[in-house]
């Protein structure tokens, strides 16, 4: 069974401080949602706030529906998996499993059958007997799965989970949860702050930042329309230029930047959009999508000098000093065999075009 | 507030909120906080027997406190000589004893902490206790069996010539005090120990290696390092040798009377419940007074001290 | 550099005299434990015996105070582990500006001394008594209930201690977790933090129960007329001491070194599958299935067969030619008091003698030189035959005068405290053992 999950216009504070400011999402039942944003954003409160750990000071929580207020988080549908996994280190692994069941009255065999179960789900069919201190870590991230299945929640929380793994079982776990989640059905609620992690798994995410949930869509959305200036630097690596509005449409806007006037995309907000002419603005372009002139024309350029090159096997990643930005401009190309046939130092023009650059208010950047 | 009370009762669930209200409230008023209190009132009331508290035949009085000084209940002709020299002798004898175990603990602990090797080290350290899995009053009556007529410090003592009959070691009081500066030496050594061992070992390598003499690393580097330590220990080695009642008692003389047993002494032979509690009141006033002089004295805090 | 060399002898001797200083006195009464001589020393050395024990087995007083103190152990446990973990549970939970009060509170009993913790409990019980009027009988007069609270005033805040410091290490994620799986509260209590906190409440337990048993200030003043083994043994000061005491100890310190090896093995044991643990997670061992209990561990069973062995070799050490041994040891006291005897007798002829070649005084009867100047020691010749030292002979000397010459050198310390319990003087050993 699965059910969605509705955030209403939910405030958390503690004292003064605000964790979580007017929070409104709807997550569908069934899908596997992802909360991104760096350290201290508020995801993880967020989560607690849906499991019934903590108690929003505005605003209410909905599971399949029903009001949760007032519900603890062992009457509630859902079942967290920890950071730190929480694991019972003085039960077996079948027992840690069927730990939902025991506190359920179910009998011996009934625990020990739904154990097995889902060891098979797991692919740890032989462990049951071990104690948790001996397994490895990709092993213990499958054991909380499981033990939180034994629940068999509606919604299943998952808080920064791969966080303390290595960087290939990292990947390979990507893969499983969301095999795991596809084949279970239910609802996958996932807290990270690592963007590759988001992007791959989730059918949608919420970008948040500082209390505040910056946007809510599909990956490429958010990779491709950042709705917010944070947004677009927090997820991916952007080049960025900033100036004011010269002229703006509903679909493009002009912006005047010391590198020369640069024409990008307009992302609506709510519906609505959001530059106007004289509004200060940043031009966003990432690395993959800007160019070598070498000859073709592009709606916009610049003139970069070369600082440092790097080859990345797959990738070519250039350095440029473009005048009028701090921060060096990165322009990554493929690598097709052929070198780059400019030099260290060299003045060179590059180019984008407006439908892959986005120009957006200036606001928050994410932290480099 | 409520909201405090709800969140705790919500954390714990009620049967554990509550077990753990009652259960805390029951030790910290009915054994902690009343008894001292009833105490502090009764030392103010007059002596009657038991079935006349209460009544007004139970009134205030702050005749025992006078006793402790004037030796009478109204007088104030002269002073209670006999108590208060007991009392005034205990509190010295008491600073003596720490001062004695703290010069014996602190070179010993110093010693263990940094020049013994390993595994010898952990082992002496480790036998410290074994002497405090013996009772404290066997103890004392192992001095009282050591310094007897026939006991081994005689016999020693007879033997090398410097004394040609026993010397009646108890009476002079000196069984008592080596009594009592054995009594609780494993609480003043175990403190002094875990602060210098905690001192990284770099610091008097490099003071010597500037050249500084052995009493001045001491005097700069350790002692500094190890006042905690030294105050715990000689907090608690001071306020239990103001508070024994054991070693006074199996290894004391009569001219070496302690404060204790005069309390006790109110209570069981004079029947004297209030002039005990009085004296009591006292005691314990002298133990809190020298903790507070101490910790202002060594700018110690109070949490340092109760290891 | 020399002054090195002379500090660090120093520093050796100084730390083998602190040691000599702290076992000495143990090693010592020990010892007299094993002397069948009926005062506690070990010089002279009569005999190897293990008599005291039995003394101590028989001793039904002593008995008496080791049953209560037992007792009144096992309640303070029941008391003051629980109010112990409370205390701990409430001090995670309480506010942070009420934190220091409450802790400095709740530990404050172990600073104060312990006989005003007994004296406050007493006023306090028995007031309380008389407020309600209950008889002499109840249990606010009852020394059990009294010495059970008094004791738990302070010792629940040592196991509070204990608590904290395993609490401290505890992961309270678990405890959401077991609740996010639908636990209730109980449940959670039970399954999770309980199994967690068992080692802790196990060594709050002995904790207590040895703080209890050992207690002296706080047990005189609760106990009224009941008694303890502390409180039976400070009795004895006044009625007199022999080796029995000396044995006391010698049980306790036997029986805390036994539980101290077990405890050792089994920590060491603990240690191990924890590595073991580790190991398997890493996947460099296999899981070995289960281990050998902790009984038929090698060396358990060494700990047994060692103290079985010299529990033994004491036994019959200190039993067979016991009594030959005695009777050797009596037989060569009475040589020497006789010795003794006849060495003064012939002192004091000489110095008869030469009082008598200067003072021409009769021949035969000799000068009263006793301090007390009894007069007319012809009549007590007769006392002479009667008297204790039995195959006397030769002299006319009265039974008095003789104590009295034998006594000045030996005597000194009549008077002195410790003289009234087992006498030291070797006439009235062997007047006790006649």
């Amino acid at each position: 069974m699965s059910a969605d999950v509705q955030l209403d216009n939910v405030w958390i504070r503690f004292g003064d401080f605000v964790a979580a400011r007017e929070a409104n999402i709807h997550i569908q039942e069934g899908e596997f949602f992802s909360f991104l944003g760096p350290s201290g954003c508020g995801k993880t409160t967020l989560l607690r706030a849906v499991s019934g750990f903590l108690d929003p000071s505005e605003g209410r929580v909905l599971i399949g529906g029903k009001d949760m207020a007032g519900i603890g988080p062992n009457k509630r549908p859902t079942a967290l998996i920890f950071q730190n996994l929480a694991l019972f280190p003085l039960m077996t692994v079948w027992e840690n499993i069927a730990f939902a069941l025991e506190v359920r009255g179910a009998s011996k065999a009934e625990r020990r059958k739904k154990a097995d179960e889902l060891l098979e789900l797991i692919a740890l069919p032989d462990q049951g007997e071990k104690m948790v201190s001996e397994l490895s870590g990709g092993q213990k991230q499958r054991v909380a799965i499981a033990r939180a299945l034994a629940a068999e929640p509606d919604v299943l929380l998952l808080d920064e989970p791969l966080s303390a793994l290595d960087l290939k079982l990292r990947q390979h776990m990507r893969t499983e949860l969301r095999a795991i989640q596809q084949r279970v059905g239910i609802t996958f609620i996932y807290i990270t702050h690592d963007q590759g992690e988001a992007l791959t798994m989730s059918d949608h995410v919420a970008v948040m930042s500082q209390g505040v949930i910056e946007q809510v869509a599909d990956g490429t959305t958010i990779y491709d329309r950042p709705e917010s200036a944070f947004v677009a630097s927090f997820v991916g690596e952007n080049n960025l230029f900033s100036g004011k509005v010269v002229e703006a449409t509903a679909e493009y806007a002009v912006v005047e930047t010391p590198s020369g006037k640069l024409r990008g995309r307009q992302v609506a907000r709510d519906g609505k959009t959001q530059l106007a002419a004289g509004d200060d603005a940043y031009v966003f372009i990432r690395p993959e999508s800007l160019k070598f002139v070498n000859g073709n024309t592009f709606d916009n350029q610049v003139t970069g000098k070369i600082l440092h090159q790097e080859f990345e096997g797959n990738f070519w990643q250039v350095f440029f000093d473009v005048k009028g930005i701090d921060k060096r401009v990165k322009l990554s190309m493929v690598n097709d065999g052929r070198s780059i046939s400019h030099d260290l130092g060299e003045q060179v023009p590059l180019g984008f075009n407006a439908d892959l650059a986005v120009a957006l208010p200036i606001g928050d950047l994410a932290a480099e | 507030m409520t909201t405090y009370w709800q969140n705790f009762f919500k954390k714990n669930g009620v049967a554990l909120a509550t077990y753990l209200l009652v259960s805390v409230g029951c030790w910290i008023l009915l054994m902690i906080i009343l008894p001292q209190l009833f105490m502090v009132d009764f030392s103010f009331r007059a002596n009657v027997p038991p079935p006349q508290w209460g009544t007004d035949a139970h009134y205030y009085t702050t005749q025992h406190y006078n006793y402790m000084l004037y030796g009478s209940a109204q007088g104030q002709d002269s002073y209670n000589f006999v108590d208060l020299s007991v009392f005034g002798r205990t509190i010295l004898a008491a600073i003596f004893v720490t001062l004695i175990d703290l010069a014996l603990c602190y070179p010993v602990a110093y010693y263990l902490a940094h020049v013994a090797q390993g595994g010898w080290a952990r082992l002496m350290v480790m036998s410290l206790i074994i002497p405090f899995w013996v009772n404290e009053l066997l103890r004392a009556f192992a001095f009282k069996i050591m310094f007897g007529s026939s006991g081994i410090v005689n016999n020693f003592l007879i033997g090398i010539g410097i004394l040609d009959q026993p010397f009646d070691f108890i009476r002079g009081g000196v069984a008592l005090y080596a009594g009592l500066s054995y009594a609780y030496i494993l609480l003043m050594i175990f403190p002094i120990y875990n602060a210098i061992e905690s001192l990284d070992k770099n610091q008097i390598e490099a003071a010597r290696d500037l050249g500084s003499p052995w009493w001045r690393i001491h005097k700069r580097v350790v002692i500094p390092h190890t006042k905690p330590g030294i105050t715990s220990g000689c907090t608690m080695v001071f306020m239990l040798t103001a508070g024994a009642l054991a070693a006074p008692q199996i290894l004391g003389g009569p001219s070496s009377l302690w404060f204790t047993q005069i309390i006790y002494q109110a209570f069981n032979q004079a029947g004297n419940w209030s002039r005990g509690a009085a004296y009591a009141i006292i005691l314990l006033a002298t133990c809190i007074i020298f903790v507070l002089f101490v910790m202002r004295i060594f700018k110690v805090k109070l949490g340092e001290i109760a290891r | 550099m020399t002054s090195d060399r002379i500090r660090t002898a120093f520093a050796i001797f100084f730390v083998l005299g602190f040691f000599a200083y702290l076992f000495g006195p143990l090693i010592i009464m020990g010892l007299t434990a094993f002397n069948s001589s009926a005062f506690p020393r070990i010089t002279p050395w009569e005999c190897f015996s293990v008599e005291w024990f039995n003394v101590l087995t028989q001793d039904a007083k002593l008995l008496e105070g080791l049953r209560n103190s037992i007792f009144i152990g096992l309640g303070v446990v029941v008391v003051a582990v629980p109010l112990g973990l409370s205390g701990a549970l409430m001090l995670t939970q309480v506010r942070e500006r009420i934190r220091p009060w409450y802790y400095t509170i709740v530990i404050s009993p172990i600073l104060v001394p312990g006989v005003v913790l007994g004296i406050s409990t007493l006023l306090f019980w028995d007031r309380v008594g008389t407020m309600f009027g209950a008889s002499r009988e109840s249990i606010f007069y009852n020394g059990f209930f009294l010495t059970i609270i008094g004791q738990a005033t302070f010792i629940s805040a040592y196991t509070m201690l204990v608590f904290i410091s395993r609490l401290q290490r505890f992961d309270t994620a678990q405890e959401e977790a077991a609740l996010d799986l639908g636990a209730t509260h109980v449940q959670t209590f039970k399954r999770i933090l309980l199994p967690f906190l068992t080692p802790a409440i196990a060594s709050a337990a002995v904790l207590a129960f040895l703080a209890s048993f050992e207690n002296y200030n706080t047990t005189v003043f609760t106990i009224i007329s009941e008694s303890t083994l502390t409180t039976f043994l400070a009795a004895k000061v006044r009625h007199g001491i022999n080796p029995s005491i000396s044995a006391l100890a010698v049980a306790i310190v036997a029986l805390t070194l036994f539980g101290a090896a077990l405890h050792e093995v089994y920590r060491r044991r603990e240690l191990a599958a924890e590595k073991e643990s580790a190991k398997v997670a890493k996947g460099e061992q296999q899981q070995r299935k289960g281990r050998s209990t902790f009984f038929l561990d090698p060396a358990v069973v060494i700990i047994f067969l060692v103290t079985v062995a010299g529990l033994g070799t004491a036994y019959f050490a200190g039993t067979i030619g016991l009594d030959e041994c005695k009777a050797e040891v009596k037989a060569e006291k009475k040589r020497i008091t006789e010795k003794r005897i006849r060495e003064r007798q012939q002192k004091s002829m000489f110095q008869d003698a030469g009082r008598r070649v200067g003072s021409g005084a009769p021949a035969g009867s000799p000068e009263k030189t006793d301090k007390s100047g009894r007069v007319g020691t012809q009549q007590f010749d007769n006392l002479f035959n009667t008297d204790n030292l039995k195959g006397q002979s030769g002299t006319n000397e009265t039974s008095a005068e003789k104590k009295e010459r034998v006594g000045t050198e030996n005597f000194e310390g009549l008077f002195a405290p410790d003289n009234l319990e087992g006498t030291e003087n070797p006439t009235q050993q062997q007047n006790k053992e006649e």
